[in-house]
C-alpha cells in the first residue's frame, strides 16, 4: 500500500493528538512515572516547613487523615498554636490536632504562631532503635516507616519517640505514624499535607537531589529542628523555630 | 478540652499506652531476682541462718518466673507475633534481650538449680509413692537414680556453680528490666543510668520482703515453729537492702531537684499533684519510711519473739507495697506528663478488660498458687525440721 504525503501527515496528527490526550489524561488521574524508575538509594526524604507561612487552617491534617486513613482522635500530622506572653509558659493548643483549623483569638500583645508537626524521620530515630523485632525501620531513601505485618503491638517506639508522633491503629493494633505519603513519593508525588497546604507552608525535599530547593533554603535561612538535644538527626527542617516550641 | 488532660499533650499523648500489666512486670520479676538473691545468700555467701527459707526462696522464684512474661503478653496488640523477638531480634533493642535473658535465667539458672537441690528428695518420692505422683516424680528425675554421697558431692558442686553464675544472671534479669526504662532519652521521668540499679535493690527488697512473708504463712498453715534465727537474719538484710534502696531513690530524687533541668517543673508539678498520693504518700513515707523505721527499731532494740514477728510481717507487707507502688510511679507516673513539658493526662484503669484489673489480680493470684503447688510437689522442708533447728 502506498501512503501518501497527505495521509502521512493526517496520520501522524492523529497519533499526535492522541498522544498529547492521554499525555493530559494521565497528568489529571495522577498516573506516575514507571515504578521501576524509582530508584531508593538516590533520594534521602525530608520536609521543610516554614512557620510564618503557616496559618492554622488545618488542610494538611485533613489531607493527610484522608490519604491514609487516620483513626479519628489520632494524627500522623497535626498543628499546634502558640500563644507566648513575655516571662510566662507558653500556652498551646491543637484542638483535635487542628483538623478544624483554630478558633479565633483575639488576645492583643502576644506572639501567637502555628506550627504544624509530624514524624521527623530522623536519620538516628530512637524508634527504630528500641523496636523489638525490626518492625520500624529507615528506608535507604531516609523515611522511617512500619511493617504493620510484623509489628506486636509492644508500643515501645511510642515510649521512645521524643515528638510524640506515633499511636497504636485502635483497630489493627500495630503502631501507626506519618510514612511521608510513601505510597505517593515512591511514584514522584509530593505528600497529601504540601499538596494541600494552600500557603506552601511545608515542602517535601530530597536531600540527594542536588537540584531541590532545600539546598539554597538551607544556605539563605536560620533554621531549625524540634529538640535538637535529642541528637536524633532530625529531617523536618523548622524555619524561624521560636525558642518555645516544645 | 480533652477530660482528664489539664495544660497541652501533644495529640497522641492522652493515651497511655503502657497500662498496669506493664506495672506488674517490673514488679513479678522483681520479686524473682530478690527471692533468688535471699536464696544465693546460703549457697554463695554462707549465711547458715537463712537456710530454712533457701528451697522456698528458690521455689518462689520459679512460681514468679512463669508468670513474668503473662502481662507482657497480654499487654501486646499482637501476642501470636511474640515469638518473633526470639526468631528475628533486632539486635539494638533493648527490649528484644528480654526473651534471652528470660529463657537463660528460667532454664540454666532456676531449673537447673532447683533440680540439683531436690534431686536426692525426687529420687526417694518416686521410689516411696505411689500412682500418679510415682510417675510424675519418676518423670522428674529425669532418668538419674544414682543418689550416691559421690553423686551427691557432684550435684552440690554443680549447683554451686549454678548459683555463682545466678547472681549475676538475678542481677542481669532485673537490671536489664531497669535498663528498658532508663535508656528511654525521649522520657526525663524515666531516663537515668541510676534506673537499673535502683531496680535491681528494689527487687532485692521485694523479694526478702515476699519470701519472708510466705515463709511466716506457710510456717502457720503447716503448723511448724518459725526459726526466729532465720527470720531475724531476713529482716536484718530486708533492712539492710531497704537502706540501700532509699538512698539511691533519694540522690536520684535529690540530683533531680539540684539539677533542676527543663523538665523539671514539669514533674515537680506532677509530683506534687498527680502523684502525691502514689509517690509521695504511699511509696515514700508510709510504705518505705515507715517500714525503715520499724527494721531499724529491731535492730536497736530487743523485741518479744511476738512482738519481733508481727513487727517484720508489719514491714514486708509494706514493703511490698512500697515496691508496688515504685512500679507503678515509674510505669504510669512516666506517661502521665507530656514530652511538651506543658501538661497532663490521666491514667483511667479497666476493670474487666484484657488490660484491666481484674487479670491484674488474676495475675497476682496466680504465682502464689504456682509456688503452692510447688510446694507440695515438692516439699521445702522436711515436717519438723524447723523445730530441730
Amino acid at each position: 500500500m502506498e501512503i501518501s504525503r497527505r495521509d502521512l501527515f493526517k496520520i501522524g496528527g492523529k497519533i499526535l493528538v492522541l498522544a498529547s490526550a492521554g499525555a493530559t489524561l494521565e497528568q489529571i488521574m495522577g498516573a506516575a512515572p514507571a515504578p521501576e524508575a524509582y530508584r531508593r538509594a538516590d533520594h534521602w526524604w525530608g520536609m521543610i516547613i516554614d512557620i510564618d507561612k503557616c496559618i492554622g487552617c488545618g488542610s494538611c491534617v485533613r489531607a493527610c487523615s484522608n490519604e491514609n486513613h487516620v483513626p479519628s482522635g489520632y494524627f500522623r500530622t497535626w498543628v499546634e498554636r502558640y500563644q507566648v506572653e513575655e516571662g510566662k509558659q507558653p500556652i498551646v493548643d491543637s484542638p483535635n490536632g487542628a483538623m478544624e483549623g483554630f478558633p479565633i483569638h483575639t488576645r492583643e500583645g502576644i506572639k501567637s504562631f502555628f506550627v504544624p508537626k509530624l514524624c521527623n524521620h530522623c536519620a538516628d530515630s530512637p524508634c527504630v532503635q528500641v523496636c523489638p523485632v525490626g518492625a520500624t525501620f529507615v528506608s535507604p531513601d531516609g523515611v522511617v516507616l512500619v511493617d504493620t505485618t510484623y509489628c506486636l503491638g509492644c508500643r515501645y517506639c511510642i515510649q521512645a519517640c521524643p515528638y510524640g508522633c506515633r499511636y497504636l491503629h485502635p483497630e489493627k493494633h500495630v503502631v501507626d505514624k506519618c510514612s511521608l505519603c510513601y505510597h505517593r513519593i515512591t511514584k514522584g508525588l509530593t505528600t497529601a499535607c504540601c499538596e494541600n497546604c494552600p500557603t506552601g507552608a511545608r515542602q517535601l525535599v530530597d536531600f540527594k537531589n542536588p537540584n531541590d530547593p532545600v539546598h539554597e533554603f538551607l544556605r539563605n535561612n536560620k533554621v531549625e529542628v524540634l529538640k535538637p538535644y535529642m541528637a536524633t538527626q532530625a529531617k523536618v527542617y523548622y524555619k524561624n523555630l521560636d525558642g518555645a516550641v516544645r | 478540652m480533652i477530660p482528664g488532660v489539664d495544660g497541652f499533650m501533644y495529640p497522641n499523648e492522652v493515651e497511655l499506652q503502657w497500662s498496669l500489666l506493664i506495672v506488674l512486670y517490673p514488679y513479678i520479676t522483681g520479686l524473682v531476682a530478690g527471692a533468688f538473691i535471699l536464696a544465693s545468700l546460703e549457697r554463695v555467701f554462707k549465711v547458715d541462718a537463712v537456710r530454712p527459707t533457701y528451697r522456698l526462696a528458690l521455689l518462689t522464684a520459679l512460681g514468679f518466673m512463669l508468670v513474668a512474661p503473662l502481662p507482657l503478653q497480654l499487654h501486646l496488640g499482637h501476642p501470636e507475633r511474640s515469638v518473633e523477638m526470639y526468631l528475628t531480634p533486632h539486635r539494638s533493642s533493648a527490649m528484644a534481650m528480654f526473651g534471652f535473658v528470660y529463657l537463660w535465667y528460667l532454664m540454666v539458672v532456676l531449673l537447673v538449680e532447683i533440680w540439683l537441690e531436690y534431686r536426692a528428695d525426687i529420687v526417694h518420692l518416686a521410689q516411696t509413692t505411689t500412682g500418679l505422683r510415682r510417675l510424675v516424680y519418676k518423670m522428674l528425675t529425669l532418668g538419674s537414680e544414682n543418689v550416691s554421697p559421690e553423686a551427691r558431692r557432684i550435684d552440690d558442686k554443680v549447683g554451686y556453680i549454678v548459683t555463682l553464675i545466678g547472681i549475676p544472671s538475678a542481677f542481669l534479669l532485673h537490671g536489664y528490666v531497669g535498663f528498658i526504662f532508663g535508656s528511654i532519652k525521649a522520657n526525663p521521668w524515666w531516663s537515668s543510668p541510676l534506673m537499673p540499679i535502683v531496680f535491681i535493690f528494689s527487687a532485692m527488697v521485694s523479694g526478702i520482703a515476699g519470701v519472708l512473708i510466705l515463709y511466716m504463712a506457710l510456717m502457720k498453715v503447716e503448723k511448724m515453729t518459725i526459726d526466729m534465727n532465720c527470720l531475724d537474719t531476713i529482716a536484718k538484710y530486708l533492712f539492710y537492702t531497704f537502706v540501700i534502696d532509699f538512698s539511691l531513690e533519694m540522690l536520684d530524687l535529690l540530683h533531680r531537684t539540684y539539677e533542676a533541668d527543663e523538665s523539671f517543673r514539669s514533674l515537680d508539678f506532677m509530683v506534687h499533684t498527680r502523684l502525691w498520693f502514689s509517690h509521695v504518700i504511699v511509696q515514700i513515707v508510709l510504705c518505705t519510711m515507715v517500714p525503715l523505721a520499724i527494721l531499724a527499731a529491731t535492730q536497736v532494740w530487743r523485741f518479744s519473739e511476738a512482738h519481733r514477728k508481727t513487727l517484720y510481717a508489719l514491714s514486708a507487707v509494706l514493703a511490698l507495697i512500697g515496691i508496688f507502688a515504685m512500679r507503678w510511679n515509674v510505669v504510669i507516673g512516666g506517661q502521665l506528663f507530656s514530652k511538651s513539658f506543658l501538661g497532663y493526662t490521666s491514667y483511667k484503669m479497666e476493670f474487666a478488660a484484657r488490660e484491666g484489673l481484674l487479670p491484674a489480680i488474676g495475675l497476682m493470684i496466680l504465682p502464689f498458687l504456682i509456688v503452692l503447688a510447688l510446694v507440695k510437689l515438692l516439699p521445702p522442708w522436711v515436717k519438723g525440721e524447723a523445730r530441730e533447728v
